[in-house]
């Protein structure tokens, strides 16, 4: 009998030789004529241990990392095909602290399953979710939704149910479903995980959507940098189309849905809701502006769905296990799980799914692990390029959409980016501006011409001319993009530069201050 | 590195075909074309404003506002460093500083003799794993000065 053996082929575990490990297992199992069965998985989002090789045993999966391609011989030698002991034997993963202390809802079957197999899919609870949908009706799914309290996992948080029940309310016989999968947030890898760990469950999600909205038509947006994600949702796509489960007819039923991937083409804007759907109908990726809503007039100004990957794959869970089950974790109004991504300088970075609640100070530290550089933490950006940073100070905050907003910031996307004691904020912040100015759609002129004098402005700062005018430009250049722009991008941006002046203003050459009052 | 084919407007038409009837088509045409011919010269421009009923200045207009589309063809192989916050926190700055150094090019430069350009990037999602690098299609990650040599090599082969 072959032995299984799983060797993830995630984009963070091929980055680092998965690829070369894979094959050399293959030769030298081959040479020692042990038969064996290399599954590509996704990844479990434990990215130091990558490429975690896991091999399935009578006691479970046992897991081996981090592996390289020369550790294969060895590795074998050790025994591999029976968990044999091994210095990067680390055991079973799910009883590893970092895995053991979440609750995967959305990344339940992620880095488990053959990420191409349906039965695989089905066989852990995959298509239950479309089923109890197709039963309950556009209503019931739409009222299950909205009693599950899920909100919009991009960053904004809205209600994911009142853009389904809006767009299904509104006259239409053509209505798409559109995915953002422009994962552009340095320090988030969640949806890539997903599409590329776990990708029927966004189709099914989407689905799930179609049916409750009436839509026939569906657009995945994936970034150009997310290769692997865009050929693991085409896979996945063509295999659901063949079980029927996209088509004419989905699963016996009399609805028709079908999906396509589009391909973005490198600009960050884009991740913009309406930007995105300029550019899948060919245009300029530019923001439009709001209203009309996308629920009302959308892409092709029909009227559209347009949620993040992660909101649709939280849909199959809700509607298969039920709305309560999902609303009984998390806090005040944020419900269910939060796939939180620990990045930068951390000892264990990776996908942490857990309930709202959870203090970033018990991310950092606890889970987290400090620093892997080993020294202090500084400062920790929290949602992307333009989620404020947080001091040391306010690791108490828990991860609520409300409590992060109520000490200027915000949850984003979920991506937490940790800094050591060797940071410099005025950088982070002048770079903060940069990033706007290169990534400005160029529509409105606060962020497009504001970004550019921000960093002008903290180059003067940095020179030493006139400091105190400087930072008082600053302030007044990030009021006007908070509140002048059309979209999140100069409208969000004086976050970060505004946070790393409150809570960082030694780096400005200003004296340590207490942080203002919010506004 | 991929080899280009080069520009025939026969080539080009035929490209546009397997795309046109898709809604929305600018884009995923724009990427079958330079996946072709390594970049969109003028004349594809040209051939695409026609073929899908769009002014030149539209198509023109869509070409420049997306970095991923170049109009001029590239360098043979090109290095992309990721310069986003998660990698500046795992000494991103300090990789970009050696390559910039070790290449003697800066960011948005490429080789006199044409054979590498360095580039910048914004986020691979690896950010757990960084600093990070995409050596034309190659994913790169955990990248340290030995990495960083060893990839500098491989470009210039």
């Amino acid at each position: 009998m072959s032995v299984k053996i799983h060797v993830p082929g995630d984009a963070a575990a091929v980055a680092v030789g998965a690829d070369d490990v894979a094959g050399a297992l293959a030769i030298e199992a081959a040479r020692r004529g042990l038969s064996i069965h290399i599954v590509r998985n996704g990844s479990r989002g434990m990215f130091e241990l990558e490429t975690l090789v896991e091999v399935e045993t009578p006691e479970g999966r046992i897991g081996y990392g981090p592996i390289y391609a020369d550790d294969v011989p060895g590795l074998l030698d050790a025994g591999l095909c029976e968990g044999g002991a091994h210095a990067k034997r680390v055991g079973r993963p799910e009883a590893l602290p970092f895995l053991k202390r979440q609750t995967r809802l959305t990344f339940a079957r992620c880095g488990i399953i053959d990420p191409q197999s349906l039965d695989e899919y089905r066989a852990l609870g995959g298509y239950k979710g479309l089923e109890r949908a197709l039963s309950l009706g556009s209503a019931g799914i739409i009222e299950e939704l909205a009693k599950s309290g899920l909100r919009g996992r991009g960053g904004a948080g809205f209600p994911t149910a009142i853009k389904w029940k809006t767009t299904a309310e509104f006259p239409g016989d053509q209505k798409y479903m559109v995915c953002n999968a422009d994962e552009g947030d340095s320090g988030t890898f969640a949806d890539r995980m997903i599409m590329e760990g776990d990708p029927f469950v966004l189709i099914e999600g989407m689905t799930i959507g179609a049916v409750a909205v009436g839509a026939k038509r569906g657009y995945i947006y994936i970034r150009s940098e997310y290769p692997h994600a865009v050929a693991a949702m085409d896979r996945a796509i063509a295999t659901a189309r063949r079980a029927a489960l996209l088509g004419a007819g989905i699963a016996g039923s009399p609805h028709s849905f079908d999906l396509e991937v589009r391909v973005g083409a490198g600009a960050y804007v884009c991740g913009e809701e309406t930007s995105l759907l300029d550019s899948i109908e060919g245009k300029r990726g530019q923001v439009r502006a709001k209203p009309p809503l996308p629920a009302h007039k959308g892409l092709f100004g029909r009227p559209t769905v347009i949620n993040n990957v992660l909101s649709y794959a939280a849909a199959p869970f809700i509607l298969a296990e039920g709305a309560e089950t999902y609303r009984d974790f998390g806090m005040g109004r944020s419900r269910g799980t939060m796939p939180i991504q620990l990045a930068g300088n951390i000892r264990n970075g990776g996908l942490f799914e857990t309930a709202f609640g959870v203090t970033l100070g018990e991310l950092v530290d606890d889970i987290g692990g400090g620093t892997l550089s080993g020294r202090p933490v500084r400062a920790v950006q929290v949602g992307g390029p333009l989620g404020a940073y947080f001091p040391r100070e306010l690791f108490d905050t828990p991860f609520d959409y409300e409590a992060f907003a109520a000490r200027d910031g915000l949850i984003g996307h979920g991506g937490v980016v940790v800094f050591d004691d060797t940071v410099d904020m005025r950088k982070q912040a002048r770079f903060a501006m940069e990033f706007c100015a290169i990534e400005s759609c160029g529509k409105c002129t606060p962020c497009r011409i504001g970004s550019t004098r921000g960093v002008e402005t903290i180059d003067k700062l940095a020179a030493g001319l006139e400091p105190a005018r400087q930072i008082e430009i600053l302030r007044d250049l990030c009021e006007t993009m908070k509140f002048g722009s059309l979209c999140a991008l100069g409208g969000f941006t004086p976050y970060p530069v505004m946070s790393a002046l409150t809570h960082f203003p030694e780096d400005f050459g200003a004296a340590k201050r207490q942080p203002e009052p919010a506004e | 590195m991929s080899a280009f084919e080069d520009y025939s407007a026969r080539r080009a038409a035929e490209i546009i075909a397997a795309h046109a009837d898709r809604e929305g088509a600018l884009l995923p045409v724009l990427h079958a074309l330079q996946h072709a011919f390594g970049h969109v010269s003028a004349d594809c421009v040209r051939v695409v404003a026609g073929a899908l009923n769009l002014s030149r200045a539209e198509v023109h207009g869509v070409v420049t506002f997306y970095p991923d589309f170049r109009q001029e063809p590239g360098a043979k192989r090109t290095l992309k460093l990721c310069r986003a916050e998660a990698c500046q926190a795992r000494g991103g700055d300090a990789i970009v500083a050696l390559a910039e150094t070790k290449l003697g090019l800066k960011m948005g430069e490429r080789s006199e003799d044409g054979r590498v350009a360095l580039e910048e990037i914004f986020c691979l999602g690896l950010c757990a794993s960084g600093p990070s690098a995409l050596l034309d299609d190659r994913l790169v990650a955990r990248l340290d000065e030995r990495g960083l040599d060893a990839l500098i090599a491989e470009a210039r082969a």
